[in-house]
């Protein structure tokens, strides 16, 4: 029942996120999976100025993206799809991280996001 | 050898590694006649159960040296306090719970009997700190000890590296109990405030913890999580991480990745630790103790 509640929490804290993120411009979408103990793609190439859509996944346990330079975070429910609208302001290389404790391996689950001018 | 009494053990305890006084310097609060001077002892992380030579090829004997070691002590402390991840996460409850009894059994060779213990995200993150309460009941709770009121606050049950409002609550209440000049020691497991959320050393909602405290003159707050010695002010609110018991970890920020530091068999141990804190009528002294004495 614990199990159930938070889920259904989770996939509302899901949706709100998804219409926040439909209210933002259209932008390129870009799927991330996230399992145990890794985000694919690990690396993900942008653009300065270009707004992109997030579409975060999982059919694992409950997982977080946190984006913590531009202090953008999310949880990822599994078998629902997180939307997260996002337009880097600055070049650089910039670390996502899990921030959602999901085991042993949990400390190395990350990627990094790569933004050109 | 000639005798010494406490307070020359620990000026001689501090040689050769930092003694960091703190946190409640210029305390008015403190009194001597409302405080006895006395000292604690903080051990963290011991992850009891982790395996991979590479970062500690005796994660069996560590817990069991820093046991030694305490009790080892010429002075024992009025008591001690293990500040999360006393076990090693595992997806096996039963394993877990294994991992638990083992911790406790071994810990119950501490000759000092008062020890206070507090959950880290490996004890209790994919249970919500179920079995881990089995063992050691509340995982968040106050006391007080001689003219200090010591609170702990389990920020890892929740997976989400959460207080929560509910113990936001529970804290709020608790120290609006108290004078705003009483010491207030707090225990915590991950850093209160933004270390570095990059490597997910951060506290989701800690904010509103340090902004509960920030009332109260006189806070120093004690925590792990990130297995090694460090020292950061929000305001007047001092914050001590504090050594691991099983492997070092970089300094925040220092290399791209967080990836624990390689077991050094030049110098075994090197980077494992506790920490002593006595309580003087106007600051907290703080002594880093090696495991092993080189």
């Amino acid at each position: 029942m614990e199990a159930q509640r938070r889920r259904l929490l989770l996939a509302g804290m899901a949706t709100a996120f998804g219409a926040a993120a439909l209210a933002q411009p259209a932008g390129k979408v870009i799927r991330i999976v996230a399992k145990r103990f890794d985000f694919t793609p690990a690396e993900i190439a942008l653009v300065k100025d270009e707004p992109v859509v997030f579409e975060l996944t999982t059919r694992d346990v409950a997982m977080g993206f946190s984006l913590p330079d531009f202090k953008i975070r999310a949880d990822i429910v599994p078998d629902m799809v997180t939307r997260v609208a996002f337009t880097p302001d600055r070049p650089g290389t910039f670390d996502f991280v899990c921030d959602v404790f999901c085991g042993d391996g949990h400390e190395d689950m990350g990627g990094r996001i790569v933004v050109t001018a | 050898m000639q005798p010494i009494d406490r307070r020359d053990f620990l000026k001689l305890a501090g040689l050769g590694g930092a003694v960091f006084a703190s946190g409640l310097a210029g305390c008015a609060g403190m009194a001597a006649s409302e405080q006895d001077e006395f000292y604690f002892v903080q051990l963290s992380d011991s992850h009891w159960g982790f395996k991979g030579d590479a970062l500690n090829p005796d994660a069996g004997g560590t817990l069991p040296k820093a046991v030694a070691a305490v009790n080892a002590l010429p002075f024992q402390p009025d008591f001690i306090v293990f500040t999360g991840d006393l076990t090693h996460t595992t997806d096996d409850p039963r394993e877990r719970r294994r991992r638990l009894a083992e911790f406790k059994s071994i810990v119950a060779g501490l000759n000092n009997k008062n020890v206070r213990f507090m959950p880290g995200e490996h004890d209790a993150s994919l249970d919500h700190g179920k079995a881990w309460k089995e063992y050691f009941g509340p995982s968040n709770y106050s006391f007080d000890h001689k003219g200090v009121h010591f609170v702990a606050i389990d920020n890892v049950s929740d997976p989400a590296a959460k207080i929560g409002e509910e113990q936001l609550a529970w804290l709020k209440a608790d120290l609006a109990m108290h004078a705003m000049d009483t010491p207030i020691v707090v225990f915590t497991h991950r850093p209160l405030f933004d270390l570095a959320p990059q490597w997910d050393w951060a506290t989701r909602d800690g904010a509103q913890a340090i902004e509960i405290l920030m009332p109260y003159r006189n806070v120093t707050v004690f925590y792990g999580h990130i297995h090694q010695e460090n020292h950061h002010m929000t305001g007047h609110i001092a914050h001590h991480a504090a050594q691991s018991l099983i492997f070092p970890q970089p300094a925040p920020g220092s290399q791209p990745k967080r990836t624990p530091l390689p077991w050094d068999a030049a110098h075994p141990y090197r980077g494992l630790g506790f920490r002593s804190i006595e309580a003087e009528k106007d600051e907290l002294r703080i002594a880093e103790y090696p495991l092993v004495k080189a």
